[in-house]
This record gives structure tokens, C-alpha cells and sequence, in this order.
């Protein structure tokens, strides 16, 4: 498993001018996921966030919830994901988004241990918060995973210095108060947010949350590095877009980064 | 037997009771936690919300609720049982205490509107409630499966001028409701306190509710005295999240009373639970072995919970009180006998209690044992339910 690591890879991104796109999709939500996790690479991703399915995702907004409940009910589990993942040849980084109890059950050496056997690098646990993290923190770091942390709207500049100095991979800037999911325009909350962070770390900064299509992933990335897109495209997928679809629907929203810049 | 006397303390900075509890809440949420955290401990350490709240629970929620001897059973019984009667708190339940606790609380910090999560729909109605007598906007997230259980619960909070939102996610009762409770709390922060409705959630809600729930015991420590010369020898109390126990083992933990919590077989957290965070905190969870999150099911709506507080699993922990079950049955049972003995028809949630002391008097509860139930609910919620199953069983014509 040759794949680059998270924060190596990202900061060379950016480093070089180029700005951030970062697709989510929900393990195990179709038979062809890992075809679509392959053509979102070939389509132009920098990353790409792997949500592991879990029963009570409170981060997440209707279609990533009907996502989860179709990879559930596909017998999906978070050793199953990874059994899968770890087949894939891919030239970026992944990452794993899920909550904390799929973490705390299998214990976190055992899980850190996995990912980083399977080639994943990084781990988004919305639920985890900076307090409860020193034990994951501690296990992901000896293993060489990134722990990605999130910063909101409502964060504090003193609580976002230290999640920005604890943020490991890039800084996940959720770009409204809600969950996930897709909305008709970008937040003013997203600029605030921004130039909230950036002074305060120099690891990348992506926005999530209510980015939909070409022209708000273009709008994201003129205010930060990057940008997590994700209901958008579980949406398409559980409408049946299959691997071309997510690819074609990728690839568009590359296409409106890259002009921008 | 002499139980170990310990009382329920305050939890760490952090929200912790020994391994249990914590705050495990997206980031968009820990401001607000905090926030709440600070409001609730500078209310609680000032004497006029305590003057404004005991008021308000005395002229509109009927307290101090009285502790009824039931004379009939417990001759049957050959203990002596005590009933602490919530059921006869305004809106029909010990929730009251919690809401009045938490709306006071909202418009101490400025707020308009609260949201709150309902099973059954007692915590609804009482949220509802609340929100009227406060001049607060109330939207309730229930579970569309228990929206069609409970019509009449949904039309009483409509009633009270308070919108009801049926959530049709996941298996669509009460932690799902939960669940959009809490999105719908990160999206709205700002104008809105959420009203959790038990000794659950991420600090400081497990912590909170039990302060406002402990009026109950400190009513009933003092009224045992009265009656018994003393504390008596078992406090029992039925456990979802476990709010009612939390109240009426908060005046009895520093005793020599056993305290035991009966939860329902089929949603037992301490008998078949495994450490895991849901909904904001560690504890007990049903869950599987990838830690999916299990659904309890029993005859009660008031107790399908997969969780229980923190503070249980610690008292679980520490042994200081012990969890027990009871099956639907025993359950039926027991509110039939409650109602033809002593002219009380106790809501399902308690007569859970009631089926285990029922079942231990005479064994794990000895002959001439004194007995306090926390009565935590009257059952008119649950009549209809009851006929049907009677009927169904061939026991009601």
C-alpha cells in the first residue's frame, strides 16, 4: 500500500497553488462503492472521505442517514469497509469519517492499527469531541493516522487554537450550524469561519457542510483551501449515478476549482 | 444487611461520574454545552431561581406530591410499601419537575424557543406544558411510530400551543427522536434551548435534570421520616434514562436504604449492556458487536431506551444501587393488582417496580421489609394500550 499520507499530501497540494477537493461517500451504500471510490480518483479528487455506516449519526442530514441505512441493511461493518478498501490501488490518500462508538468498540489500538494497515491515513469522528479525544488521539498518532478535527461557526477563537494545534491531516471548517446535507446557497457563515482559522494554523483548511454544486465548490475554494463535498454526491449515488455518474458529477466540480484559480 | 452509604455527588469538571458520562457532541454543539453548563451552575447556586422554581412546582405543578401506604398490598405482601405519588403531579408524571427546571432556565439565558424529544409523550406533553406557562415557542421531535401509538399525547401538545414533529428516521421512536433533537439543536443554537427530558445526553443534561428531579426525593426522604421514624429499607424505581430514579435515589443515597432501579427486560442497559457513547455520552448501550446501536423494546414506550444515564451505569459500577428487570407480563400483572388493591392505576413505566417488588417480597426483599416506589406516573396514558392487550389476551372481554 503505497498511498500518500493525508497531511503530506494536502499541504504539497496547496503548497503548490492548487486548491482542494475532497469527496465523501458512505461505505458499503451500493455493490460498485469501491468502483466509485476509483473513479472519483481518476476524476479528481485530493482525497477522499470514506463514512463508515453507523445507527445514530447525529452529524449527518436525511441523505447521508439513507446512505447509512442502505449500507446497514447491505450487511456493511466497519471490518468489512476496511477488508474492501484495502484492495483498492489508488495514487491519494482516504480517509475514514464515522462516529466514536464504532471506534471505542473495537478499541482504539485495534481500529488505528487497521486503518493504518489498510491504507488509511486519516479519521473524522464528528462526535469525539477535543475533551474525551487523548485516548483515540494517542492510539492514531502511533499508528500514523491523522485525526482531522472540526471547527464551527459557533467555535470560540480561543477553542479554535486548540483544536487548530490538535487538527492533524487539514482543518474541517463546517461551513453552516446544521448537519450535513445539501443547500441553495453557501453561508456567510463560511467566510466568518475562514478567516476565523487561518490565522491560527497553517495545515489546510477545508469547508464541509452545504456545499452542492460547481459554482459553490468554486465559491468555497476562493475563500479557503478546499472543499468537502458530500451529501451532493451520496444523493446521486443513492439515485443511481453509479461510479460514471459520481465521476462525471467530480470531475464538474474540479473543473469550476481549477477555472477559479 | 447494611447497604454502603454514599452520596450522589457532583460529576468532574468534565461531566464525568467515575468511567461514564463526558461530552461526546460534534463541534458545533460544545458551545452551547458550555454555555448551558455555565448558565445552569450560576442559576443553581443562586437562592432566587431556587425561590422561583419551588414556587412554581408548589402553585402550578401541584408539589409537594404526598406518600401514600398502601394498606391492602402490603398486607398481601407481608412488607410494609410506600408509594411517592408523581403520579399526581400536574401533567401526570414526575417530568414536570424537569421541564419547569429547564423553561426557567431558557429564559434565564435569553432564549425563545425550546425543542424536545418524546417517546410516550409524557416529557412532550410537560415540555409543551411548560413552554405555555413560560410564553416559549415548543417544538417536539417524536418518533412517527410512537406519533400513531400515542394520538391522543400529540393532539394534548398541540393543544398546548406546541408544534409536533414526526421523525422518520431509523426505526422512528424515541432515540431517533433524540437524534433529531439534537440536528435540529446544532442548526438553531442560537434562539433555542433543548429541554432533554432525562438523566442523559452530554453534560451537563445527566446533571442538570437530576438536580431538578431531586426535589422529589428530598420531599420524600422527609416525608419517610414522618411516617417510618426512618428511611425506608428499599427505594425502588423504574429506569428508561432513568430521570424519576435519579430524583428519588438522590435523597436516599447518603441512607442505609437499598436503592434499586428496574429497568424493562427487553431495554435492559446494566443487565446486558456494554460501555459505548450514544447521544452525547459514555454509559451502558445495547449495541452489537461492531457497536451499531441495538433498539430496546418492551410493553413501555417510557422505557425503550438502549441507554440509561451515567450516573446509573456508575451507581451500577460502584454497587451502591443494583438494576433489575421485568417482563411485560409481570408488568401487566402488577398495574392490574396496583389498581383493584389500592385504587391507583400506576402508568407502565413504575409498575415495572412494582413486578419486581412483587416478585422479591418475601425472597430477595425480606418479610416486614419497609418499601418506598417512586409512583412516577399515572397510567391514564396508557388505558387504551392495556384494553387492547387484555382483550388481545383473552384476559378482558
Amino acid at each position: 500500500m503505497s498511498r500518500p499520507h493525508l497531511e503530506t499530501h494536502l499541504r504539497a497540494k496547496v503548497a503548490s497553488g492548487g486548491k482542494l477537493l475532497v469527496p465523501y461517500l458512505m461505505a458499503g451504500q451500493s455493490d460498485d462503492w469501491l468502483d466509485t471510490v476509483q473513479a472519483l480518483a481518476e476524476a479528481g479528487a485530493d482525497a477522499i472521505e470514506i463514512g463508515l455506516p453507523f445507527s445514530d449519526p447525529i452529524m449527518d442530514g436525511p441523505v447521508i442517514q439513507q446512505a447509512a441505512v442502505v449500507a446497514l441493511e447491505r450487511g456493511t461493518t466497519p471490518e468489512s469497509a476496511l477488508r474492501e478498501l484495502a484492495t483498492l490501488d489508488l495514487d491519494i490518500p482516504l480517509v475514514v469519517m464515522t462516529y466514536y462508538n464504532l471506534i471505542f468498540r473495537a478499541g482504539h489500538d485495534r481500529f488505528a492499527g487497521r486503518l493504518a494497515e489498510v491504507g488509511v491515513s486519516g479519521c473524522i469522528l464528528p462526535d469525539l469531541s477535543l475533551e474525551e479525544m487523548d485516548d483515540w488521539g494517542r492510539a492514531a498518532s502511533a499508528a500514523g493516522v491523522d485525526t482531522v478535527l472540526l471547527v464551527a461557526p459557533s467555535t470560540s477563537v480561543e477553542r479554535a487554537q486548540m483544536i487548530c494545534d490538535r487538527s492533524r491531516g487539514f482543518l474541517y471548517a463546517v461551513g453552516r450550524m446544521g448537519v450535513t446535507g445539501e443547500r441553495a446557497e453557501i453561508s456567510h457563515q463560511v467566510a466568518e469561519v475562514v478567516e476565523k482559522v487561518k490565522p491560527l494554523t497553517t495545515l489546510p483548511v477545508c469547508v464541509g457542510v452545504g456545499v452542492s454544486n460547481p459554482a459553490q465548490a468554486a465559491q468555497v475554494t476562493g475563500l479557503a483551501d478546499g472543499a468537502v463535498v458530500g451529501s451532493a454526491l451520496v444523493r446521486r449515488l443513492l439515485e443511481g449515478a453509479g461510479p460514471e455518474g459520481a465521476a462525471s458529477f467530480i470531475a464538474s466540480l474540479r473543473h469550476a476549482i481549477d477555472q477559479r484559480g | 444487611m447494611t447497604a454502603p452509604t454514599q452520596s450522589m455527588g457532583n460529576p468532574s469538571s468534565e461531566g464525568w461520574f467515575g468511567d461514564f458520562g463526558g461530552r461526546f457532541v460534534p463541534e458545533p454543539l460544545m458551545p452551547a454545552c458550555l454555555e448551558l453548563e455555565a448558565a445552569f451552575t450560576d442559576a443553581w447556586a443562586d437562592p432566587a431561581f431556587h425561590a422561583e422554581f419551588e414556587s412554581v412546582l408548589s402553585s402550578f405543578g401541584g408539589r409537594p406530591t404526598p406518600v401514600s401506604e398502601c394498606l391492602r398490598l402490603s398486607e398481601e405482601l407481608g412488607i410494609r410499601l410506600l408509594l411517592k405519588r408523581e403520579d399526581l403531579a400536574h401533567t401526570g408524571s414526575h417530568k414536570i419537575n424537569n421541564v419547569i427546571g429547564q423553561a426557567l432556565l431558557t429564559k434565564r439565558m435569553g432564549k425563545t424557543k425550546m425543542i424536545a424529544e418524546t417517546g410516550a409523550g409524557q416529557h412532550g406533553v410537560a415540555s409543551a406544558t411548560a413552554a405555555a406557562l413560560l410564553g416559549l415557542e415548543c417544538t417536539v421531535y417524536m418518533g412517527e411510530v410512537d406519533t400513531k401509538r400515542q394520538a391522543l399525547n400529540v393532539f394534548r401538545m398541540e393543544l398546548l400551543g406546541a408544534k409536533v414533529h414526526p421523525v422518520t428516521s431509523g426505526s422512528r421512536t424515541l432515540k431517533d427522536a433524540v437524534n433529531e433533537a439534537m440536528r435540529t439543536w446544532v442548526a438553531e443554537v442560537d434562539d433555542t434551548h433543548y429541554c432533554l427530558g432525562s438523566v442523559m445526553g452530554p453534560h451537563p443534561f445527566p446533571w442538570m435534570v437530576r438536580e431538578f428531579q431531586s426535589i422529589l426525593g428530598r420531599e420524600a426522604r422527609g416525608q419517610c421520616e414522618k411516617i417510618l421514624g426512618d428511611v425506608p429499607d428499599y427505594v425502588v424505581a423504574c429506569v428508561g434514562g432513568g430521570s424519576n430514579a435519579a430524583g428519588i435515589f438522590s435523597g436516599f443515597a447518603n441512607s442505609r436504604a437499598q436503592l434499586i432501579g428496574v429497568e424493562a427486560l427487553g431495554g435492559a442497559a446494566i443487565a446486558s449492556g456494554i460501555p459505548g457513547v450514544l447521544h452525547g455520552m459514555m454509559s451502558q448501550l445495547l449495541q452489537d458487536e461492531a457497536g451499531q446501536i441495538n433498539e430496546a423494546h418492551s410493553i413501555s414506550a417510557g422505557l425503550d431506551y438502549p441507554g440509561i444515564g451515567p450516573e446509573h451505569a456508575h451507581l451500577a459500577a460502584t454497587g451502591r444501587a443494583t438494576y433489575a428487570t421485568a417482563g411485560d407480563d409481570e408488568v401487566l400483572d402488577a398495574l392490574q393488582r396496583l389498581s383493584r388493591t389500592e385504587g391507583i392505576i400506576p402508568a407502565l413505566e413504575p409498575a415495572h417496580a412494582l413486578a419486581w417488588i412483587i416478585n422479591e417480597a418475601g425472597r430477595a426483599i425480606p418479610t416486614g421489609s419497609t418499601v418506598l416506589l417512586n409512583m412516577s406516573g399515572r397510567g391514564d396514558k396508557d388505558v387504551a394500550q392495556v384494553r387492547e392487550i387484555l382483550q388481545a389476551k383473552g384476559l378482558y372481554q
